[in-house]
């Protein structure tokens, strides 16, 4: 075996050492009858050009984003990521370090980890933010307990227009949590009227923008009415590059912002790893969940970087801690800052600009399809499509011809009566080819 | 066994030399982006936007978000130099106790870039994803066969989050039953991982406390003096934290069953018996697995991790959504809890696909019975370890067989002036990474370590040689080779009180003075 140092001799000069016959000698506190008398029922190791072979094989099985003209978002997108960013996520030290327990020998870590917490506090104009999450909807789950914990409140409402599979996140934990969640209609045209809806008996009102349906939503006086009520405004993107182009959600009055990371340098992988961003204001900070890297000085007061506020975490409080997490998604949060270092202000700009415009393009084209219909008035790089018959059906037939063309909102809300509806996203990486075959593909199939 | 010298001359001054630039040679001191980057600098070229009509409304942002940007040669020294600052398994051995740091193959990188999985979106068509679902179901295959369970729930994110999805299966199992208001109990060993209370707690659960025995392990008995009618569930790790198999957990398993509890097994050192013994032969209702440690998927500075939950037939029904279902050739995913008893959903899409990929390579590199010999060679380096340290340094329990991890704990440094902290932060100067130090904290001034089945005899042997005469020296009453530790590491010991005191958690603009 190729991975095992060990050699035969090896292992009996170390059992010589331990004054046992044999390994199976070291298994014997476990009850005999449980252990296992033959070798299980599982193939034979590989090597290395047979692995790769077979996943060759499943991967062939599967019509990856860079194969087809594509236009699939709703929670995930895809963009370029430079190639620099992927080489530096695999040095070893980076790729192959754990969590910094020893900040002297863990620096880098800690380092970009500070890095990123100030990208993000930037980016959602938040004053604090931690070292990541494990995606968009769970952050937003903890980010719901966490206005719990502020407000001594265990009510919350969430907007219609708030991604379903976050919705469906949030409601889980809430229900088995005993805390209690109104959600609000799907949102298709942004029309719903949360503000009627807040009272002082809401420790939060969860708010998505751009929202699942591609709209762009003004927080300002919903953060009014929340505040007025005592309670938080949590708002969420899912689409961290709308973030370039969009006053932040702090600018407008948030007091949590939460929301997914994988746009910027992390690849689309079929669901995950994924890195959640979560941001907050300073006098909350304490109630915050997650890692938290902080700077200090050393021995020799040089500037130094350690994990920090730890004692609101499990390991310490056990079962009074902020949260259950023990973790972040460091490399992915990694990908990101290295990204948008990359990007800087003026690139994250622009492409949040080519996003915008090619998304703009798109439906423009779209809006001239007879019997066709773009719901949204206002959108950054997604946006609704009303379309006549079944999206899903549609959706396949247009897979059938090469082109990736949306996600189907019945999908995603599979009893709300919405299956005419569709959500196509652009990117940067569409092309006018592009979107002249989603063009051409749309009308053959409707 | 190798019996070194001390390498290391005490030095003069208890600083280190000082340079012009605060280089020392290889290591490179290095600004934060924010002090060299600039608002105007990109690294990345971005064709001009097509002039459109904006449909933005009044929401586009007017104020500056005050991003630096590096151009990309500044981007690649800037991270390259960090890098050097870390720490990794792939260049020493990296002993941390119930993290598990062995060897992650490069080979397993790859395949997690293939374009038919890397570049695949969680809601394209299922019928553009075959190879994708039909992964995921060889994967949950080998963890059945693994644990001889009959299900698994694929998406939580991490061990924790696994921890959490198998205490929500178990109290929906409970309300199912319509126990809800009675059985709100949660029975937790004291040496257990502090993610367990905190979960039970998340849901709403009290934790009751169970004592260890004088050996480290948990008695069955205890067990039974714990249980009462409210009793929910037991969460145990087995091998626990301890580095101890909990040789009476087929009669915790059935006295909770008797008593009408779930069976929560911690599945964090699974590592040890993968191949060589199966949970579901214990009498467990649900286990998470952490696929980052059993199987070897990159750690990344903390993450991310991925925690598949393996079910008992009782708790099956309730397992979170999607999950996959075999429809007669094909595999479907099931999206919708609807007319199911699944608890809902836990993340927004499938779970971690980009580990899935690299545990699975790792399995098949393996084989059923390389897998065994893992788990096995595991438990021998850590055990000739402890073979080869029992005589300078002492254990909490007593000497005796431990499984994929060894724990000492600091009595034998009594009355010399040296702390588990001294002695970790000098295996450093060593160039080690030090163990996982004050947990379990049922251990005074533990250290635990986890050698794994990736270190070659040799390196055990430095490794042990290493820890001997650092034990030899604080024997010695050699101080000073310790409180001042490390001295040849990027930095010196780091003020944590201060961290936490003044919490500076974001570079902030220096004011114009």
């Amino acid at each position: 075996m190729r991975y095992h140092p060990l050699s035969q001799a090896d292992r009996s000069a170390m059992l010589a050492a331990i004054g046992v016959p044999s390994i199976e000698a070291l298994y014997a506190d476990a009850p005999h009858e449980t252990l296992l008398k033959t070798t299980l029922d599982l193939p034979n190791g590989k090597s290395e050009l047979d692995v790769e072979r077979f996943f060759a094989r499943l991967a062939a099985r599967n019509m990856p984003a860079s194969r087809a003209p594509f236009f699939v978002g709703a929670g995930a997108y895809k963009h370029h990521i430079p190639a620099s960013v992927d080489h530096l996520i695999q040095r070893s030290e980076f790729l192959t370090s754990y969590t910094p327990y020893q900040p002297e020998i863990s620096q880098g870590t800690l380092q970009y980890l500070f890095e990123f917490q100030t990208q993000v506090a930037l980016l959602t104009g938040m004053e604090v933010a931690n070292a990541s999450m494990y995606d968009g909807s769970t952050a937003t789950a903890e980010a719901v307990l966490m206005a719990h914990r502020v407000t001594k409140r265990r009510k919350a409402l969430l907007s219609g227009g708030l991604h379903p599979h976050y919705a469906e996140v949030v409601r889980t934990i809430s229900r088995l949590a005993e805390d209690d969640v109104e959600t609000m209609a799907p949102d298709v045209r942004a029309a719903e009227d949360l503000i009627a809806r807040i009272d002082d008996t809401l420790s939060c009102v969860v708010v998505q923008t751009p929202d699942v349906f591609g709209n762009l939503r003004d927080l300002t006086k919903i953060a009014e009415a929340c505040h007025r009520n005592g309670a938080l405004l949590v708002a969420v993107f899912t689409e961290a590059v709308s973030l370039g182009l969009l006053k932040s959600p702090g600018a407008v009055g948030a007091d949590i912002v939460v929301g997914e990371g994988q746009s910027i340098g992390n690849s689309l992988n079929f669901g995950g790893p994924y890195v959640g961003l979560f941001a907050t204001r300073q006098e909350f900070l304490r109630q915050m969940p997650g890692r938290l890297a902080g700077e200090s000085v050393d021995a020799d007061g040089r500037r130094s970087y350690v994990l920090t506020l730890s004692t609101r975490e499990q390991h310490i409080r056990r079962d009074k801690a902020t949260s259950n997490i023990c973790t972040n998604s460091g490399l992915c949060a990694l990908a990101f800052t290295i990204h948008l270092t990359l990007l800087g202000e003026a690139g994250l700009t622009r492409l949040a600009r080519v996003n915008h415009a090619n998304a703009v393009l798109l439906a423009h084209m779209l809006a001239n399809v007879p019997n066709v219909e773009v719901l949204n008035e206002t959108f950054f790089n997604e946006f609704t499509l009303r379309v006549d018959g079944d999206a899903a059906a549609l959706i396949e037939r247009m897979a059938a011809r090469g082109v990736l063309a949306g996600v189907p909102v019945s999908r995603l809300l599979p009893h709300a009566g919405l299956d005419d509806l569709l959500l196509v996203a652009a990117t940067e990486v569409n092309t006018q080819e592009d979107r002249d075959a989603f063009v051409a593909a749309f009308k053959e199939s409707l | 066994m190798l019996d070194r010298p001390a390498v290391v001359e005490p030095l003069d001054d208890d600083k280190t030399p000082a340079t012009f630039t605060g280089n020392r040679g290889l290591d490179q001191e290095e600004p934060l982006i924010f002090e060299i980057g600039r608002v105007d600098a990109t690294g990345v070229d971005i064709d001009d936007p097509a002039p459109i009509a904006t449909r933005l409304g009044a929401l586009e942002r007017t104020a500056p978000i005050g991003l630096p940007g590096l151009t990309e040669p500044e981007t690649m020294r800037h991270y390259v130099r960090l890098s050097r600052k870390n720490y990794s398994i792939d260049a020493g051995l990296y002993p941390l106790g119930s993290c598990t740091m062995k060897h992650n193959p490069r080979s397993n990188e790859k395949i997690a870039r293939y374009e038919g999985f890397a570049d695949l979106h969680p809601l394209q068509p299922q019928s553009t994803a075959r190879g994708a679902l039909e992964l995921m179901q060889i994967l949950a295959d080998w963890l059945m066969t693994l644990t001889n369970m009959p299900a698994v729930a694929m998406s939580p994110k991490a061990g924790a989050h696994g921890e959490l999805c198998g205490m929500m299966a178990i109290k929906s199992a409970i309300a199912a039953r319509g126990e809800s208001a009675t059985r709100n109990v949660v029975l937790i060993p004291q040496s257990a991982h502090g993610t367990n209370p905190a979960t039970a707690a998340l849901l709403g659960f009290s934790v009751r406390v169970v004592p260890a025995a004088p050996d480290g392990t948990v008695r069955a008995q205890a067990v039974k003096d714990a249980l009462a009618p409210d009793v929910a569930a037991i969460m145990l790790t087995n091998p626990n934290t301890c580095g101890l198999f909990e040789r009476e957990i087929v009669d915790i398993a059935d006295a909770l069953h008797e008593a009408g509890g779930y069976f929560y097994c911690d599945g964090a050192n699974f590592n040890a018996i993968a191949g060589v013994a199966r949970p579901g032969d214990f009498g467990i209702d649900a286990m998470h697995i952490n696929l980052h440690k059993t199987f070897s998927t990159p750690h990344g500075g903390g993450g991310p991790g991925a925690g598949p939950v393996v079910l008992s037939e009782r708790l099956a029904p309730f397992a979170p959504v999607p999950f996959i279902r075999r429809n007669g050739d094909s595999l479907q995913l099931v999206e919708d809890a609807e007319g199911t008893q699944s608890f809902g959903r836990l993340t927004a899409f499938h779970g971690q696909m980009g580990m899935f990929v690299r545990a699975l390579a790792y399995m098949l590199a393996h084989g059923g019975d390389g897998l065994a010999q893992a788990s096995k060679d595991a438990v021998l380096s850590a055990n000739y370890v402890r073979a080869s340290l029992r005589d300078v340094m002492t254990q909490p329990f007593g000497d005796r067989i431990c499984m994929h991890e060894v724990l000492f704990d600091d009595a034998w440094l009594r009355g010399t002036g040296v702390t588990t902290l001294d002695f970790a932060k000098a295996m450093i100067d060593e160039g080690y990474h030090p163990m996982t130090i004050y947990f379990p904290l049922v251990a005074h001034g533990a250290m635990l370590v986890e050698p794994t089945e990736s270190e070659s005899k040799a390196s055990l042997d430095l490794f042990i040689a290493t820890l001997r005469d650092l034990a030899r020296s604080a024997k010695a009453g050699e101080v000073a080779r310790f409180t001042p530790a490390p001295r040849l590491a990027p930095r010196r010991r780091v003020d944590e009180a201060l961290a936490a005191r003044k919490p500076v958690l974001r570079w902030e603009a220096k004011a114009a003075s």
